[in-house]
Order: C-alpha cells, then structure tokens, then sequence
C-alpha cells in the first residue's frame, strides 16, 4: 500500500511537470514572433505529450510521437523555415483589432464548449479508469489491433501517405516548371 | 493488471482541451502560414491526447489507433502545407493568410 502511494505521488509529480510544460510551449508556439522559435517550443510540446502518453500506458504511441513528430515533421519544418529565411511578424503590436478580440473569444467560446460537452457526457465514467493489461500499449498489442481489428485505418492511412507524397511532388515540380518558364521571358 | 496511477483521465482532458484551444487562438490569430501550420499541430496533439485518455480510461485500444492515423493524417497534412509555403515563396508572395485570397496560378 506505501508502495502503491509512493508510485502514485511520483506519477503526479511527473505528470504536473510534462502538463505545465506542455501547456506552457503551447502558449510560447502562438505567442513567439519568429517562427523559427515556435518550431523549438513545438519540439518541447510533443516531448512532453510524450510523457504524458508514457503515463496513460501508451508506449507505442510516446515512441512514434517522438520519432515521427518531434523528429521528422520537425526537421521538415525547421528546414523549410530555415530555407524561407527569418521574417518575423509582430502579432501584439498595434493594440487590438476587431480580428484579435474575435479570435479571443472564439478560442474561449471553443474550450468552455469543450469542457461543457465532456463533463456532461462522459462525467460518470471519469472517476474511475479501468484496469488494463500488463501488453496494454506495447508495440505488439498495437500491431495486432492495426492487423486484425483495425485494418481499413492502416489501409486508409497508407493510401493518405502515398496521396500526400504524390501531392507535395506535384507542389514541387509545377513551381519548378514554371519557374523555367519565366527564364525565356526575362 | 495495472490500474492507473496519477491523476485521472479528467485532468489529461483537461490538458487536451487547454491546448485545442489554444491552438485554435493560434491559427485564428497569427497571419503567417508557417505559425498557422504550427497551431494546427498542437490542436491535432489536443485531440490525440484526448484520445489516448479515453483510451485508456475505457481500456480499449481503438483509441490509440486512431492517434496513430491522425499522426498520419497530421504528417501528410505538413507535407502540403510546407510544399504549398515553399511554391508561395518562389513566387515571391506575401507569406501572410490574410492576402492570401485566391488560389490561382
């Protein structure tokens, strides 16, 4: 019983830091005026979801969240930036607009919904959480779900990629072209 | 079997929902694309955390499987985005949603 309690009070500790800090680079993403600084807090915010994953007994998903996010997407999007170039943007300045207030309250009117619709639907059921199983979360409990229960989303997921794939090519090779073609015109 | 240690479920959705919206506020309010794209990864992380916390709380694993497709989804989704920012700067546009009406050419 200590035991359980000393595991517990860690686990909370744990989860207080990773929350904080993944609320705090959130807020830092949209706050920051050079993109290249919201990219790094992003970095920090996927990191720390994957912690909090770690704690709902989701290792597949921490792993493929630090791999696929916080490494791939990442790079992508600190080397497009990086190609770009620095061009900050003050969203602060110039006092409020209309725009600004709308956004406000549009983002405020969303997370009370939020926070209404789930407190009403699935308030009973949060108190207490099942007891899963020692594979719960483990690579092979999520590979054998995506094989037998759950294939149309691996299918559908692979024909999103290849559609992706194909379209950034084409996004690519069309401004390509056509910026061979403007060089006779110059 | 292992119960779950820690805060409950209700606190993790409370986590997700603070960070939808503040994703939301991000791409309502920001005007370069690049941010817009950034603010659309933390509210898809929103809904992912939400989730793999009901995942968890109802202990089935349909939930996690959909945080891995919407992971994909999400991959996909910077893939045009960052291709369509990248043809935008070539044609030296304005990188800034707001003039950013029209699609053509």
């Amino acid at each position: 019983m200590l035991v359980a309690s000393a595991g517990n009070v860690l686990v909370w500790m744990v989860w207080i830091v990773a929350a904080f800090a993944c609320l705090g680079s959130g807020v830092a993403v949209v706050s920051f005026s050079n993109p290249f600084y919201s990219a790094l807090a992003l970095i920090g915010n996927l990191g720390s979801l994957a912690v909090l994953y770690l704690l709902l007994n989701a290792e597949f998903v921490a792993a493929a969240q630090v791999l696929v996010y916080a490494g791939a997407v990442m790079v992508m999007f600190l080397f497009v930036i990086a190609y770009i170039g620095p061009r900050s943007e003050s969203p602060w300045a110039g006092g409020p607009s209309w725009q600004a207030v709308g956004a406000v309250l549009a983002a405020g009117a969303l997370l009370v919904e939020i926070v209404v619709v789930i407190g009403l639907e699935a308030g009973g059921q949060l108190a207490h959480s099942k007891h899963v199983g020692a594979t719960f979360g483990t690579p092979a409990y999520i590979g054998r779900l995506f094989l037998t229960d759950h294939l149309l989303a691996f299918e559908i997921t692979s024909i999103v990629l290849l559609v992706a794939a194909i379209g950034g090519v084409i996004l690519g090779a069309h401004s390509r072209r056509s910026a061979a073609d403007e060089v006779p015109s110059l | 079997m292992i119960a779950l240690l820690g805060p409950e479920i209700a606190w993790y959705l409370s986590v997700a929902a603070f960070l939808f919206a503040t994703g939301a506020l991000g791409v309502l309010l920001r005007r370069n694309p690049l941010i817009v794209l950034l603010s659309l990864e933390i509210m898809l992380n929103g809904g992912n955390l939400a989730l793999i916390g009901f995942s968890r709380n109802l202990g089935d694993g349909g939930g996690q499987i959909f945080a891995l497709t919407v992971m994909a989804v999400a991959a996909s989704e910077v893939v045009v985005g960052l291709g369509l920012v990248v043809a935008l700067n070539r044609k030296r546009i304005t990188l800034d949603v707001d003039r950013l009406n029209t699609l053509r050419g």
